[in-house]
């Protein structure tokens, strides 16, 4: 027993070319937000607090599509969208469609706290982040060039296909994967228990890019990207509509309860089904572990336990 | 070939001293909806279609708290969620934020199928429904003079309590209607009129499917989104069973209510009347809550540990029971 915590940076289609110039910002900023977590943890933080905190970390970094540095929608605006869950008293606080908030894994969290109610969404939640008083900045502030180059290679690589808008005789392709695989890492997160087995996780995410306007994830759904009760924390990344068919978060835990399996074999076990290429995710229990599968090609992760182990990593899953 | 069944829910939490004559409305209403259903599997249509068909019926009779009578939100508007899965291949389609839309789980199937999606909703749900041709209407279209009634009550309800979801202790006297003591949401249960609708089905082929709409909790903020349209929370179905569920949005949130029935089928190994029972005995705590569920071998059971939920269910061997308590 100890604490133990995980953050993660997306898991996706990442080339194992990757240029220095997009993998070492994005390890640095692992590794600091990391030890911001480490810190509040040896602090004595509540887990939901050092959760949200490493959150607001990954949102305000660009590299990472949350928050600043967030994809675009094919209307090239930002809808954003995070969740929060404690493990403990199992409350949880959802957004989406969230365009002017500086920190949507906040806003969730006042959901959470300040309302009767556990998810809101576009101008509701954008209302009620003004009502609290939450920082909010204009749209363009979240916009960057990296995402606009993006969206555009998104929308060039749509015209090749059949617009899906048109009536089409086949399955509609569910969220294709794009040409540079880079551009479908999304969603940052981090788990986090304390020595007393206090669980809590969150997620952020800007969504996928060239998405349509209106489109919500896996992330603000409890059960498929974000959940927590007292066996265990995960958050989980990857092609949305996968998560959500196969309620990957609360699996993980469903399988430790229902089948008796440990933290690493219930994750692994979850990720197995999905099919491959499709996610990822962190998971910590209440004794302490931390577990970081995926079956994509990478996802940027890092995780640290209190008996000083620690890691940072993008590719080669630890399940292997 | 396996056998067919059907269930369909109108909502959990009933009070008590609803009038007789509401009753038997509700009931009334509930039969034709199966009636509808047992029909289209007679045809052999699929689990899928079945459930699209019989929450459509749902939503275009304003008895209920879905489509057309849908409750308000605190700003006196209507917005409508839904959601619809399919077992087999768990494809599945959401929609939230509808405030034009008359049959928001036809639109929840479209998402499922026509676009690159899963879930879609507010002015994004909207724009795509247009673009596909779906019938619109004005949002006056769904307000009833019953739930802007209701509104008024549940308004009056809030500004006696301090935090919502404290139970008041008799301090609501405005209204005879208001006498009842048991609470939902934290609002005195009598401003729940006939509720939430879904319904569950498994064809002939054993194919199971679920779907469920509602236009959420009275009084709600705008943009606050329930159970209904997340799936494995309000809505669920596998290769094992489909799954629809009602009452406390929050708390069948938290307890990814829909989705528990399955998982406990497939890794505690129980059949599905146990499942159901384990569930709603086990995982609700606080929160009161229904549901209904179909397994892939036509069995049908419903569970709830509220005063009431409005239910119906049939088999293909001639069984079927519509009830309230």
């Amino acid at each position: 027993m100890g604490w133990a915590i995980a953050v993660h940076g997306g898991a996706g289609d990442i080339p194992l070319s990757l240029p220095p110039e997009k993998r070492l910002p994005r390890e640095a900023g692992l590794r600091r937000c990391l030890d911001v977590g480490i810190a509040a943890l040896k602090a004595h933080n509540h887990p939901l607090d050092v959760v949200e905190l490493v959150v607001r970390e990954l949102e305000n970094n660009p590299h990472f599509n949350a928050g600043k540095g967030s994809v675009l929608t094919t209307s090239g605006t930002v809808e954003m969208e995070a969740c929060i869950m404690d493990g403990k008293t199992m409350k949880c606080g959802a957004v989406s469609g969230v365009s002017t908030v500086v920190n949507a894994i906040s806003l969730a969290r006042l959901v959470m706290d300040k309302t009767p109610h556990i998810y809101l969404a576009f101008d509701g939640a954008e209302a009620f982040a003004r009502e609290q008083g939450l920082e909010t900045v204009e749209m363009s502030h979240f916009i960057t060039p990296e995402n606009i180059e993006r969206l555009k290679q998104a929308q060039e690589a749509d015209r090749v296909q059949l617009d899906y808008t048109q009536p089409i005789p086949k399955e509609v392709p569910k969220e294709a994967a794009v040409a540079d695989g880079d551009s479908q890492t999304g969603t940052v997160g981090c788990v986090a228990v304390d020595s007393e087995g206090s669980l809590a996780t969150a997620t952020s995410t800007g969504g996928i890019v060239n998405k349509m306007v209106g489109r919500i994830g896996d992330t603000p759904i409890i059960g498929a990207g974000t959940y927590a009760n007292h066996l265990c924390a995960i958050s989980a990344t990857g092609r949305g509509e996968a998560i959500i068919r196969g309620t990957i978060a609360r699996d993980v835990a469903a399988v430790m309860e229902f089948k008796g399996l440990s933290l690493k074999e219930a994750a692994a076990y979850v990720i197995d089904q999905v099919p491959r290429g499709n996610a990822g995710l962190i998971a910590v229990s209440s004794t302490g572990e931390v577990t970081m599968p995926f079956n994509t090609t990478g996802m940027f992760r890092a995780c640290a336990t209190e008996d000083g182990y620690s890691e940072i990593a993008i590719w080669d899953s630890p399940t292997k | 070939m396996g056998a067919w069944a059907i269930a369909v829910h109108g909502g959990a939490g009933v009070d008590p001293n609803l009038p007789k004559e509401r009753q038997e409305e509700a009931k009334r209403l509930l039969t034709r909806c199966l009636d509808i259903g047992i029909s289209a599997l007679r045809s052999n249509l699929s689990a899928i279609d079945v459930v699209e068909l019989v929450v459509r019926e749902l939503e275009t009779d304003p008895l209920f708290n879905s489509g057309r009578g849908s409750a308000l939100t605190e700003n006196g508007k209507v917005e409508i969620e839904a959601s619809i899965m399919d077992g087999p291949k768990r494809r599945c389609g959401a929609v939230s934020g509808l405030t034009t839309v008359k049959n928001p789980v036809s639109l929840a199937r479209l998402v499922m199928e026509k676009s690159p999606h899963s879930y879609l909703a507010f002015s994004g749900a909207e724009e795509f429904a247009k673009k596909q041709g779906v019938e619109m209407v004005d949002n006056e279209y769904f307000i009833t003079e019953d739930n802007v009634g209701m509104l008024k009550l549940a308004k009056e309800a809030n500004s006696i309590l301090f935090d919502y979801r404290i139970p008041a202790v008799g301090t609501c006297g405005a209204s005879a209607a208001m006498d009842s003591p048991l609470q939902m949401n934290g609002l005195p249960i009598s401003v729940y009129a006939p509720e939430t609708v879904g319904c569950v089905v498994v064809d002939k082929q054993g194919r199971c499917a679920a779907a469920t709409s509602t236009g959420g909790l009275m009084n709600k903020m705008s943009g606050r989104i329930g159970d209904s349209p997340l799936i494995g929370s309000g809505t669920y179905a596998s290769e094992l069973c489909g799954v629809s569920c009602t009452g406390e949005g929050e708390a069948i949130i938290r307890s990814t209510l829909a989705r528990e029935v399955s998982a406990v089928m497939e890794y505690k190994r129980l059949n599905l009347h146990e499942a159901v029972d384990y569930v709603i005995k086990n995982k609700l705590d606080e929160g009161k809550a229904g549901l209904i569920a179909v397994s892939k071998d036509g069995e049908v059971a419903c569970g709830f540990n509220t005063t009431g939920m409005f239910r119906g269910c049939a088999t293909e061997d001639g069984f079927m029971e519509v009830g309230v308590w």
